[in-house]
């Protein structure tokens, strides 16, 4: 056949799939002919994701292979095919499918494996690890079965282990051998801090236990006996008690292993056979295993660039983290246990926040060796970037851990201080520079960046300065310079609602005058009219804002191709009597209407024209209906599946907590409309992780899900918080929606809010939950207002016959729009076409 | 009250009071079976009045667009796709190819009189 060198790969996960893009990157792909081995039954994927796989991610978001990427680069991938064993003097490898491919040179990427203590009982029923796609299908199945959950080892891994069979609806706990949780990265005083976040959770800890033996419970699948006599009753158990290299396949072969496993490999990743190199997991560099994938994806790039015969080794990496759990910040950078000579360290302590701080600085106090962040890590990212780039510390070091109480901000360096090699994302490794030459390329939002430079879609750590960088160079570029409305007013959006709110402006020629110029637009006009009704909550109709609306809000329905409007009269959660649903088909009917269900569960009355609009309506408003506010950049629709009234899967009710949150919230002006949704089961008929605001029922309460949009670019919403009660709920509600109304631009949903807020989601609950810019009451305060000042735009205006006569088509005549033609079909009307027209013309 | 007074000799229409309006908003009239659509500019203390046809979407919609300014020109937003006409000479903003008729008007003891579009 060819010419071309062998080169066989084994194992497709991370670091062996960044491997064969390294490759391709290099352009040294077309020397080697390229095979690689996958064990599992699933191309790569992210792992460090795997736990999003139960908050709703697919398997196809979480592959990591593009579409055609084997095909395209014409790379054989033998899948669910286990390399068995290294032939190294013939120079082949063998598969348990029989395959038998030689190779020139060979990598092994075969990752780890997780270790499970060898407990008596420990191959029972119900007893899994934590590591793989099938772990978690494995252990979802387990759960729905169950009622308590227990996981061994309260590290990393362990604690988002322990989350996520929270999240599965499981009593959870945690047994850890050590005296504290992430006994590896953490001290004792934050290990404190930790226990009580977890335990806030709802998942209880255990700690000093060590397990004996696994036994048949009386209440539960399992009996865990403790060393100290006392013992658990669980369904399923979890081991995560740390990970062992895969090393069997180089042990057979004779490759050199480390006294405690893994591959031995020098700065070239090579191995004790230098045409077979070690990456990731399951390598062993200078008595050091790499339990993260950063540190891999060097790795990958050291060996893909000795193979196109770059210059590049593999110098160590930094092993600081930051735990991904909602609500528990927890962080730890370098030398945190300050083991270096001579350290100095600083502590903070807030036990009432439930906030740890603590930093490790050199004995000249020059420099930062480490930190632990628990419960407040929004510093992770300055911390680690001074660590990392030596940058000079303050003359009072402490001042990096105490709170900024003067309203000052953030004590850390400005991004502005990092070199343009500072390495800002860790999981992808993006330097400061790629994201600057990124941003100058024309990636100048937050999504942009992350869709072209991957940076902040791993761990999350790195968003905040992910976030600075951006706006930084936006700045230098001269470009998002002008975030003004439009040429009237020099003020963005958010600009333009805190002038009003403080100022209590209550009309547009107010702010005009005050901070504008000219005599406004279709931009301002309905902006300022949005932010005057969010804050107010006046009648849109009134004198002073008719003329601000467009034309859906101006006359209360929705303008249609023609000229006409349509009329959506709210059904809240999809639920309708007989008698209403009788009630609308007679309206329709009479005013031949053309009649349609909608996407939003209620049902759309299109053809009115705008004079017809307050006799439709009085109609409705008489047979029990409000307005549904279609025509309203507010609350549209919160949809409900039935639930557990009829459903036999349902746990709770949608459809009367669906109503209820349509009945709150309606009438709420906002930046864009907003849409709720009910699901009573995970099975989620609803559809509410594609909605703002998304709600599901679980065993113990509510699941609330944050800024999912379908639409045009859909967005999967973010599992916020769980198993809220209500009142939490609706609290949490209360507090996001009007946190969005206030600092959202004109016209943005809040999928594309999120993707451009600053800290992201965690961020978010920062504000939401911990209530960090303390305005959580001036929120609910703001939000009851407008509750209390609801009022039906329909019902007003047919009351009043004034506005009643300005929907007239003519000042001067009671007579119609006679360009206004209708065509029959399949039994209703619908507008004519131009050849229709003009048919009927002649 | 919505008289319609045609004055024959000097071709004006005496379309409205001033205050069946709404300021800085616009409203449809039918003179002589034409639509136009009117605009009371308050700060100008002046009527304006255009076709009502939209040639975008071919409907009957200016008179519910949102008016204001643009630099120095006076325009409406079409409800529809948006486009922006100058009230005083018609031009469409971002076509350069459409523009549509344009009245002259007068306010006259507190009516609003344009200029009969058929004289
Ligand atoms: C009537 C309806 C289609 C139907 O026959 O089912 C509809 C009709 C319109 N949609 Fe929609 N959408 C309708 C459900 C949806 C849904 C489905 C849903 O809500 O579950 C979506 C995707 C979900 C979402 O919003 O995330 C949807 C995504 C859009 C979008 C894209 C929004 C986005 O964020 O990408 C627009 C354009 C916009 O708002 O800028 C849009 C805009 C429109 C407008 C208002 C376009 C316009 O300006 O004329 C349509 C006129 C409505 C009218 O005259 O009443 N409509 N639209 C549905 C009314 C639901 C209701 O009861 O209120
Ligand atoms: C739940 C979870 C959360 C995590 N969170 C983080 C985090 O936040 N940050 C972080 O940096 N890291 C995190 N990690 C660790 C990270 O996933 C690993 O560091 C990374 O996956 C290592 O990549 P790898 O390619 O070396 O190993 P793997 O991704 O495990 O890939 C090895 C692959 O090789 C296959 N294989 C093994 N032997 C053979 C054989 N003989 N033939 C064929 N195929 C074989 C295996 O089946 C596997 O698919 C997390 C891990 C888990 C499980
Ligand atoms: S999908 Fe498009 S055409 Fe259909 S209703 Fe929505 S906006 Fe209109
Ligand atoms: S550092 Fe983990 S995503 Fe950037």
């Amino acid at each position: 056949m060819s010419d071309k060198k062998k080169l066989v790969v084994i194992g497709n996960g991370m670091v062996g799939h960044k491997f064969l893009q390294s490759m391709v990157n290099n352009e040294a792909l077309q020397d080697y002919e390229v095979t690689t081995f996958c064990e599992e039954t699933r191309l790569a994927y992210d792992r460090v994701q795997l736990s999003s796989y139960f908050s709703g991610q697919s398997e196809e978001d979480l592959s990591l292979v593009e579409p055609g990427f084997f095909e395209k680069n014409n790379i054989t991938v033998h899948v669910g095919d286990r390399a068995s064993s290294i032939d190294r003097e013939a120079k082949k490898v063998l598969s348990n499918n029989g395959q038998s491919i030689p190779y020139d040179k060979l990598v092994l990427a075969t990752g780890s494996f997780p270790f499970v203590p060898p407990i008596p009982g420990h191959e029972r029923e119900n007893c899994f690890v934590y590591r793989t796609i099938d772990d978690l299908i494995d252990i979802k199945k387990a759960g729905e079965k169950s009622k308590v959950g227990v996981v061994i080892g309260g590290g990393l891994l362990g604690l988002e282990a322990a989350k996520a069979l929270k999240d599965l609806g499981l009593k959870t706990h945690v047994v850890e051998f050590a005296p504290r949780l992430m006994a590896v990265q953490i001290d004792d005083g934050a290990g404190e801090v930790l226990r009580k976040k977890i335990e806030d959770l709802g998942v209880s800890v255990h700690t000093q236990k060590n397990t004996q033996a696994i036994v048949d419970g009386e209440q539960c699948l399992h009996r865990m006996n403790f060393a100290d006599g006392t013992f658990i009753e669980t369904d399923v158990i979890l081991f995560s008690a740390g990970i062992r290299p895969r090393d069997d396949i180089a042990r057979d072969c004779g490759l050199t292993l480390g006294e405690r496993g893994g591959v031995v490999i020098n700065d070239h990743c090579q191995t004790s056979d230098e045409d077979i190199y070690a990456i990731g997991e399951c390598a062993l560099w200078d008595g050091k295993i790499f339990g993260l994938v950063a540190p891999g994806y060097q790795m990958a790039q050291v060996v893909a660039d000795q193979l196109s015969a770059k210059e590049n080794s593999f110098t160590g990496a930094d092993m600081s983290t930051k735990l991904k759990l909602m609500g528990v910040d927890v962080a730890s950078i370098g030398d945190a246990h300050a083991v270096t000579e001579n350290s100095k360290v600083y502590t903070y302590v807030n036990g009432s926040d439930e906030v740890y701080k603590k930093i490790v600085v050199s004995e000249d106090k020059k420099h930062l060796l480490g930190a632990v962040l628990i419960g407040d890590a929004v510093d992770y990212g300055n911390l680690l970037q001074m660590k990392l780039n030596d940058i000079a510390l303050p003359e009072h070091p402490d001042s990096l851990i105490l709170p900024q109480r003067d309203g000052s901000g953030s004590t850390g360096l400005g991004v502005e201080a990092l070199p343009d090699t500072a390495q800002i994302c860790s999981c992808y490794d993006v330097s400061k520079g790629a994201l600057c030459q990124a941003v100058a390329d024309g990636a100048t939002t937050m999504a942009a960046l992350k869709e072209c430079t991957s940076a902040t879609t791993g761990c999350g750590g790195c968003t905040a300065l992910v976030g600075q960088v951006l706006n930084k160079e936006l700045e230098k570029l001269g470009m998002d310079v002008n975030t003004d409305l439009c040429e009237h007013f020099a003020y963005t959006r958010q600009d333009l609602y805190n002038l009003i709110r403080v100022n209590e402006i209550k009309t547009f020629d107010e702010m005009l005058e005050k901070y504008g110029k000219g005599y406004g637009c279709d931009l301002c006009k309905p902006a300022i009219g949005s932010i005057l009704a969010s804050c107010w909550n006046d009648y849109v109709l009134e004198k002073p804002h008719v003329g601000l609306q467009d034309t859906n809000d101006r006359f209360l329905a929705n303008i249609q191709k023609n000229g006409t409007y349509s009329v959506v009269p709210r059904i809240p959660g999809g639920e309708i009597t007989p008698e209403k649903l009788i009630a609308i088909g007679e309206v329709a009917k009479k005013h031949q209407l053309y009649t349609k269900i909608t996407g939003g569960q209620r049902v759309d009355l299109f053809g009115a024209k705008k004079e017809m609009l307050p006799v439709i309506w009085k109609e409705l408003i008489d047979a029990g209906f409000e307005t549904g506010h279609a025509y309203g950049k507010a609350l549209r629709t919160v949809k409900s599946c039935v639930g557990s009234t009829w459903c036999r899967y349902g746990v709770d009710d949608s459809v009367t907590a669906a109503i209820n949150l349509e009945n709150r919230y309606k009438g709420l002006r906002a930046p864009h409309k907003i849409k709720f949704a009910v699901s009573g089961c995970t099975r989620e008929c609803a559809e509410a992780q594609s909605k703002d605001v998304g709600v599901i029922a679980t065993e113990n309460g509510w699941n609330l899900y944050l800024c999912g949009n379908g639409g045009m670019k859909p967005r999967h919403a973010d599992l916020f918080a769980t198993d809220l009660d209500y009142e939490t709920l609706v609290k949490y509600i209360d507090r996001f929606l009007m946190f969005y109304v206030k600092t959202a631009d004109r016209l943005q949903r809040t999928s594309t809010w999120m993707m451009n807020l600053e800290g992201g989601v965690d961020y978010l609950r920062d504000v939401v939950i911990d209530d960090s810019l303390g305005l959580a009451d001036t929120f609910e305060k703001e939000m009851q207002t407008v509750v209390d000042n609801y009022q039906c735009e329909w019902k007003t205006t047919v009351e009043n016959e004034e506005r009643s006569k300005s929907f007239k088509a003519f000042v001067n005549s009671d007579k119609g729009d006679s360009q206004i033609v209708f065509v029959p079909e399949r039994g209703q009307l619908r507008p004519a076409n131009k050849e229709e027209i003009l048919a009927k013309l002649n | 009250m919505k008289t319609q007074m045609v004055n024959e000799l000097s071709g004006e229409v005496d379309v409205c009071a001033l205050t069946d309006i709404i300021e800085d908003a616009g409203t449809a009239a039918l003179v002589n079976d034409m639509q136009i659509a009117l605009f009371y500019i308050k700060k100008l203390d002046q009527v304006l009045a255009i076709s009502n046809y939209d040639p975008f979407s071919e409907a009957n919609v200016l008179s519910r667009g949102i008016i204001g300014s643009l630099g120095e020109q006076l325009v409406v937003a079409s409800p529809i796709y948006k486009q922006h006409f100058n009230l005083v000479t018609g031009q469409c903003v971002e076509d350069e190819k459409v523009s549509i008729a344009v009245y002259p008007t007068k306010i006259v003891q507190g009516r609003v009189v344009v200029m009969d579009p058929c004289a």
